[in-house]
């Protein structure tokens, strides 16, 4: 057992995508010098969720879609600390949807994973928001009918400084982009694409090995924004994976005086004299 | 209105009432009256009224002022400032017997007030004065406060003062022109009338200072004195006035606000930053509170301490979003599925919110759950006189907060105790890794769903409820404590009940008030006690709600029935007024 590994018994399906992303997380914490006690890692509620009895680390398991505002109210109130929200697809896009938009736009230093895996794994197989069009699953019988959410493109209108892609099954690449997201200061997006080998007939790992590519093989430059936004909708026929747009954008903490100093949590609260504040009701 | 009232003798001081159309003023101009008497030595209540709309609905805003302690807006209005003719129809009724309405000619004809025989009526061409002395039209209400103060023997100087406070942020000119039309005002109504009225607004001299604070004011000011650190809210009626004061001042006091895209985002804001360490607030209404829900119960099972606001209005869902109730409580008290030790406070005025807001917070570390405030629209954005508040008695006590000294094997955040209360570390600190999870955890916070474990830490979480109950303060009883007639009320409803136990003194009728401010847990043990000693006593339940919820609330925890019940839930606050006719009718 390693620093980050726990006693708990992983009961992901055997082949499950997840195992990809926790290996590529433990290696890119690895890379970055860190212990257990130096990242905070923020769950959402799927079969990704299940994360928090494997990791050693600090971690909040939250609610289904909310695990960026937890992530986003511990960053303000401990802007030292390292935060990663680590959430699905159903989750995030789904139940989560306008947290996730509104994270892009706000830009806090925070990096959100995305499992996704285009399926409910964990209620057992219906479609999710990334689900392919047509694809037959409990709640689409006949096949779903809606256009699939599109994270990173998503991501790209709403504002994000940091958009990568990645695949479980490349988790040098994976580990990589984990290190870059992390490093980014801002909100950095990485949606990961993973099979669900028990409820995902679809998107097999054979189907992602026949589709991904990697972006920085065809000279793409990711701080052109046009350009993140064109290889984020080839979602038909190829996969871009890699870093699709990284620019600098001015922090949501910076426009905060009170945290210039100090984080939040490092600021005394035992003895607040607020005669002052008195005088304006007077 | 009863006759008994028609005759202002019971009633201390007066009320004086401002009504025109939404965007002209209304609420500026009720304030700097408001303060014009607070400045002049009186105790002074206030409250306004407006509609979801923010031009053209009927604005109004009430000041009672007297040189007794006065608790309450009565309903009886003897000074009516009319800007336009919905003035005059909508606020007639109110008019007291030795009334006085000044009344805004360039809007509303004499004709108008011609029925209004018990009223002696000024007329005053507000708009022409405000031309006349450079200003604009919306300044009317401010000739208006000229008249009045003039009308009422003030000083004129106080007024102008005032002003200048109020309008201070803006450039010289904005003060300028405003004394300029209040004076225009003042000095029409000396001019032309014989001002003869038995209201007083004279200078009193050698008055003790006093404070001027809404429910909301109370929260901010607790709120800030406790070392809340993070506050994040969606802006919703009636708890905007919070937001905007720490939006405003956050970053001189070291607080951050954070505007979220929802109410959900709000709670799991707050939940965040409480985790990560600081002291952590969200504030919404009925509406707002219905999304935070599912995040209310994951403060619960997570432990992580929470305060919320839920400034009540009436629903369901948008009802009125601009006026007052408290039928919230049963919702409040079970809201999220399943159990835990929600606690529940509801102050009765400013300076209970600011100290039970303060408490909240401590309460909220101690046991490691939620603390929600129960305010409403009336409580939170009225105004009361207030005396000063120490603030320097408030000691802050943060529980089992493991401290950086602090050495442990191997931590297990939610450790079985004997008091249910785990030692709680931050994230951050080294060599302590944990997880809050809101699975069912084990001790060490992971996911475990044996039953063994489930029934330990239901357990474990449930003693915390049954420690707290200990530690509850009883609750005051305020009056006469051999009277035969009881009043209980809870939160906002205090007000207006110790107004109507001034009223009913007077007509020699002793009254007894039981107000309660801790509603989970309940002080059971003095209810017990309390009501166990009624006999031949009548006893009347005062709450701003369909179903008596807090009458519910207590038959339901310590088996003692009110049959009596005065029940309001119309979206207006209690009028001393009506709790005395009710009081009379038993």
């Amino acid at each position: 057992m390693d620093d980050f590994g726990t006693k708990e018994n992983i009961t992901w399906c055997r082949g499950c995508g997840n195992f990809g992303i926790f290996v590529a997380l433990k290696n890119a914490f690895a890379k970055l010098g860190w212990g257990p006690d130096d990242v905070l890692l923020v769950y959402g509620i799927g079969c990704h969720g299940h994360m928090v009895n494997y990791l050693n680390t600090f971690g909040f398991e939250g609610l289904h879609g909310r695990g960026l505002p937890v992530a986003t109210g511990a960053k303000l109130a401990n802007h030292k600390l390292n935060i990663i929200a680590i959430v699905g697809d159903g989750d995030q896009l789904g139940e989560g949807g306008n947290h996730f938009l509104h994270a892009c736009r706000r830009n806090v230093d925070i990096t959100c994973i995305i499992h996704d895996n285009q399926v409910y794994g964990l209620t057992v197989g219906q479609s999710s928001p990334t689900s392919a069009k047509g694809f037959k699953s409990r709640t689409a019988p006949i096949g779903t009918v809606e256009e699939p959410v599109n994270p990173i493109s998503l991501a790209l209108a709403a504002g994000a400084p940091f958009v990568a892609q990645g695949f479980s099954g490349d988790i040098k690449q994976l580990t990589d982009l984990f290190v870059e997201a992390i490093k980014h200061k801002g909100f950095s997006l990485v949606n990961v694409f993973q099979p669900c080998v028990t409820f995902n007939y679809l998107n097999t790992y054979q189907w992602f090995y026949d589709r991904v590519y990697k972006v920085e093989d065809t000279g793409h430059n990711p701080s052109d924004k046009l350009a993140a936004f064109q290889k984020a909708l080839e979602l038909e026929t190829k996969l871009p994976t890699g870093i699709i747009y990284n620019a600098e954008r001015p922090l949501f903490e910076d426009s905060l005086p009170q945290i210039a100093k100090d984080p939040l949590v490092n600021q005394p609260i035992d003895d607040i004299n607020i005669e002052k504040l008195f005088t304006e009701f007077r | 209105m009863n006759d008994t009232f028609s005759n202002n003798k019971f009633l201390t001081g007066f009320t004086w009432k401002i009504g025109g159309e939404a965007g002209y003023g209304i609420m500026s101009s009720g304030l700097i009256f408001a303060k014009t008497c607070l400045r002049s030595g009186y105790f002074v209540v206030d409250a306004n009224e407006y509609p979801s709309l923010i031009r053209g609905g009927h604005n109004t805003y009430i000041v009672r002022a007297s040189t007794e302690k006065i608790f309450s807006i009565v309903k009886s209005v003897d000074v009516l400032v009319a800007l336009n003719k919905n003035a005059v129809v909508y606020d007639q009724d109110e008019l007291s017997s030795d009334s006085h309405i000044i009344l805004n000619t360039d809007k509303v004809s004499e004709d108008e007030v011609k029925s209004l025989t018990k009223s002696k009526v000024y007329p005053i061409p507000l708009i022409s004065l405000t031309k006349e002395s450079g200003g604009k039209d919306v300044m009317a209400n401010t000739v208006a406060l000229g008249a009045t103060v003039a009308l009422l023997n003030g000083d004129f100087e106080v007024l102008s003062a005032v002003i200048a406070e109020v309008f201070g942020a803006n450039k010289k000119e904005v003060v300028d022109i405003n004394v300029a039309v209040a004076k225009a005002g003042f000095d029409y109504t000396k001019e032309h009338f014989q001002v003869k009225t038995n209201y007083s607004l004279q200078k009193q001299e050698g008055k003790e200072e006093l404070l001027f604070l809404s429910g909301n004011d109370g929260i901010c000011l607790g709120a800030v004195r406790a070392g809340c650190k993070f506050f994040a809210a969606y802006p919703m009626t009636p708890i905007n006035s919070i937001i905007n004061y720490f939006a405003k001042k956050g970053p001189e006091i070291g607080v951050v606000y954070k505007q979220p895209e929802d109410e959900i985002s709000a709670i799991n804001m707050a939940i965040g930053a409480s985790f990560a360490g600081v002291r952590a607030m969200t504030a919404t209404s009925g509406g707002g509170f219905s999304l935070m829900t599912e995040g209310y119960g994951m403060a619960g099972i997570t432990e992580t301490p929470l305060v919320i606001i839920e400034g009540q209005r009436p629903g369901p869902a948008t009802g009125l979003p601009t006026w007052g109730g408290q039928a919230d409580l049963k919702f409040v008290l079970h809201a999220a599925q399943d159990e835990f030790l929600r606690i529940v406070l509801a102050p009765g005025d400013p300076e209970e919110s600011f100290w039970l807001t303060a408490e909240a917070f401590n309460l909220a570390e101690k046991y490691q759950t939620t603390v929600l405030v129960l305010t409403d629209k009336h409580l939170g954005e009225s105004r009361y006189w207030s005396p000063m508040i120490n603030a320097s008695d408030y000691k802050i006590e943060r529980g089992a907060l493991l401290s950086e000294t602090d050495q442990q094997k191997e931590y297990q955040r939610y450790e079985i105790t004997n008091s249910g209360i785990s030692p709680r570390a931050i994230p951050g600190r080294k060599g302590f890794t944990f997880r809050a999870n809101s699975d069912e955890h084990s001790e060490l916070g992971f996911s475990e769903e044996s039953a063994e474990n489930r029934a330990a830490q239901m357990e474990k979480r449930m003693k915390k409820l049954e420690l707290c109950q200990k530690e509850i303060p009883d609750p005051k009883v305020y009056g006469d404590k051999n009277a035969k007639i009881i009043l209980v009320g809870w939160g906002s409803s205090k007000g207006p009940i110790l107004e109507a136990q001034k009223m009913l003194a007077e007509r020699k009728i002793a009254t007894k008030f039981l107000h309660l401010t801790y509603m989970n847990p309940l002080p059971e043990k003095f209810l017990e006690k309390f009501f166990g000693t009624v006999k031949k006593e009548k006893v009347l339940m005062v709450e701003q709600n369909y179903t008596a919820q807090c009458a519910a609330l207590i038959r339901e925890k310590i088996g003692y029935e009110i049959k009596d019940k005065f029940l309001k839930y119309d979206g207006r606050p209690f009028y001393p007024e009506e709790i005395v006719e009710k009081v009379r009718d038993l």
